[in-house]
């Protein structure tokens, strides 16, 4: 906790953790994704389902989506503004298992047909924490270069990876190992100290047994 | 921040030989790696931001709810009406208040000090006292740093969101670090400064976070204004030379202890308090139905 999480952030308003967290969320979803958002069903929970309208946390997830951030004096407009770059969006309710009670379930389609679902939930004072991704546990914030590789769960891979990093001086901060059965999906999610090379990213890509590979760069693009 | 208590501070004021702000800026260095200009100009665009907020208030916004928007500007033409018992000063403190709060409610753009729903407490002083006494940006910019100092160790010791705390958290933090940053202002001692803040705090102990349909409007932005208030208060206490009998570091303890004692229905759910009465629970069916 530094003072400018006490003092800040600069925000639209009205609820850091139903506005400035969904921007957020809607952020670093359309950074994983990678590329513009073409279309998004958006599922709300909770006390977002419940008081979401009224915090504007619809307009505040399409936002984030357009690569807006938390202080953008657009995001009450934003609805407008996906109408006008041609993203398509619907809302709706619904139930999730052992969420934190401000979640959201998002199905992202990008503009070049890459496709993205994705769990997160707002912790409180604009902070979030993504808890699924691709119907696969998950548990980062957002705050780090993180890269995520879906693999087949059998022997070599983490090394793979780990050993690239490695090779490239690229220091792990945390990492998570997750898998839904022996032998079959797995993943792997590491909280990187720096940014990994796009190259080596795509070197991921193409390794046998990866299934896919995700990557959230916080460098900005326009 | 690596100060776990405001006699810490006090105490490292008192080694150093430095300012209050000055050891909270220094600390902030240490901590995120920056320079001092970096500090500085961050806080800096935070007193910026929340004067520009102030002047871009609109007062024909109303909020999604429509339960919010306007009081801001009825509460000026009281002021200027001379219809207002509490003066000049204190006037224009709850009008500014009253206008971020709104503004926020509205969507428009703020800063959380420390939260959303207490973003009017620091602007409204803050920026009345400036254009009262006249004094300088880089005056304001180091009581900004008092705030946030005594905010930090809050957050660190008890907590600062309605939803964990209750709105004792809220607005009781947000008076406790504007009435710190007030004595600062007023020339207060280290000492006078932390009893300052740990009045204001205890003045506001046991607040309920109780939002009508759980939305940040209702009774949030008004209570923006008794925090506002009771920072003043507190902070001319202080420099009188009153203390908080109870020491500040146990007052936010007694915050924290309060905060976990209270039940949920009174911590951000909309379930208890003025979210239950009849006619909140009436706004509330009305939010559902237009949905």
């Amino acid at each position: 906790m530094n003072l400018f999480d006490i003092v800040g952030p600069v925000m639209v308003g009205p609820s850091s953790s139903h506005t400035a967290g969904a921007v957020r969320i809607g952020y670093i979803a359309k950074l994983l994704l990678n590329e513009n958002v073409k279309k998004a069903e958006i599922y709300l929970h909770g006390s977002f389902r419940a008081t979401g309208k009224g915090h504007g946390t619809d307009r505040a997830l399409i936002a984030g989506l357009l690569g807006m951030h938390p202080e953008d004096e657009r995001i009450p407009d934003s609805f407008q503004v996906a109408k006008e770059q041609g993203m398509q969006f619907s809302f709706e309710g619904i139930e999730l298992r052992d969420a934190h009670p401000n979640s959201v379930l998002m199905k992202l389609t990008g503009v070049n047909g890459r496709e993205l679902e994705i769990e997160a939930a707002s912790i409180g004072g604009g902070r979030i924490r993504i808890s699924k991704l691709d119907g696969l546990e998950a548990n980062f914030c957002g705050d780090y270069p993180t890269l995520i590789v879906h693999n087949l769960d059998q022997p070599g891979h983490v090394a793979e990876v780990t050993s690239m990093l490695a090779h490239k001086s690229v220091n792990i901060a945390t990492m998570q190992l997750y898998r839904d059965r022996r032998g079959g999906d797995a993943v792997m999610i590491i909280e990187c100290d720096k940014e990994v090379p796009p190259e080596s990213v795509e070197w991921l890509e193409k390794l046998e047994g990866v299934r896919k590979v995700t990557y959230l760069s916080l460098i900005e693009k326009q | 921040m690596s100060f776990k208590s405001l006699k810490e501070i006090v105490d490292s004021v008192r080694e150093q030989k430095k300012p209050f702000w000055r050891i909270i800026m220094e600390d902030d260095m240490s901590e995120r790696m920056v320079s001092e200009e970096e500090s500085f100009g961050a806080m800096k665009r935070m007193y910026d931001t929340m004067r520009m907020a102030d002047q871009s208030y609109d007062e024909k916004l109303k909020s999604a709810s429509g339960l919010v928007g306007g009081d801001g500007w009825q509460m000026r033409e009281a002021v200027a009406a001379g219809k207002t018992m509490s003066g000049a000063f204190i006037g224009e403190v709850m009008v500014k208040a009253l206008k971020m709060g709104e503004s926020n409610a509205c969507m428009k753009r703020i800063v959380a000090a420390p939260t959303a729903g207490s973003c009017g407490v620091m602007p409204a002083v803050f920026l009345t006292y400036q254009e009262q006494y006249g004094v300088k940006d880089e005056k304001m910019i180091e009581a900004m740093f008092v705030a946030a100092g005594i905010g930090t160790v809050i957050a660190e010791r008890a907590f600062i969101a309605g939803a964990t705390g209750g709105c004792q958290a809220e607005i009781g933090s947000a008076s406790a670090m504007a009435a710190g940053g007030l004595a600062y202002l007023q020339g207060g001692t280290e000492q006078e400064i932390v009893h300052a803040a740990a009045m204001a705090l205890k003045s506001l102990l046991g607040l309920v976070c109780d939002p009508v349909a759980g939305l940040v409007e209702v009774p949030c932005v008004k209570r923006n204004v008794i925090g506002a208030v009771n920072a003043i208060t507190s902070a001319d206490m202080a420099i009188a030379g009153i203390v908080s009998r109870i020491p500040p570091d146990e007052v936010i303890d007694a915050m924290r202890a309060v905060g976990i004692a209270l039940p949920s229905s009174l911590k951000e759910t909309g379930e208890g308090g003025l979210a239950a009465t009849p006619s909140g629970e009436e706004f509330t069916r009305r939010m559902m139905e237009e949905q």
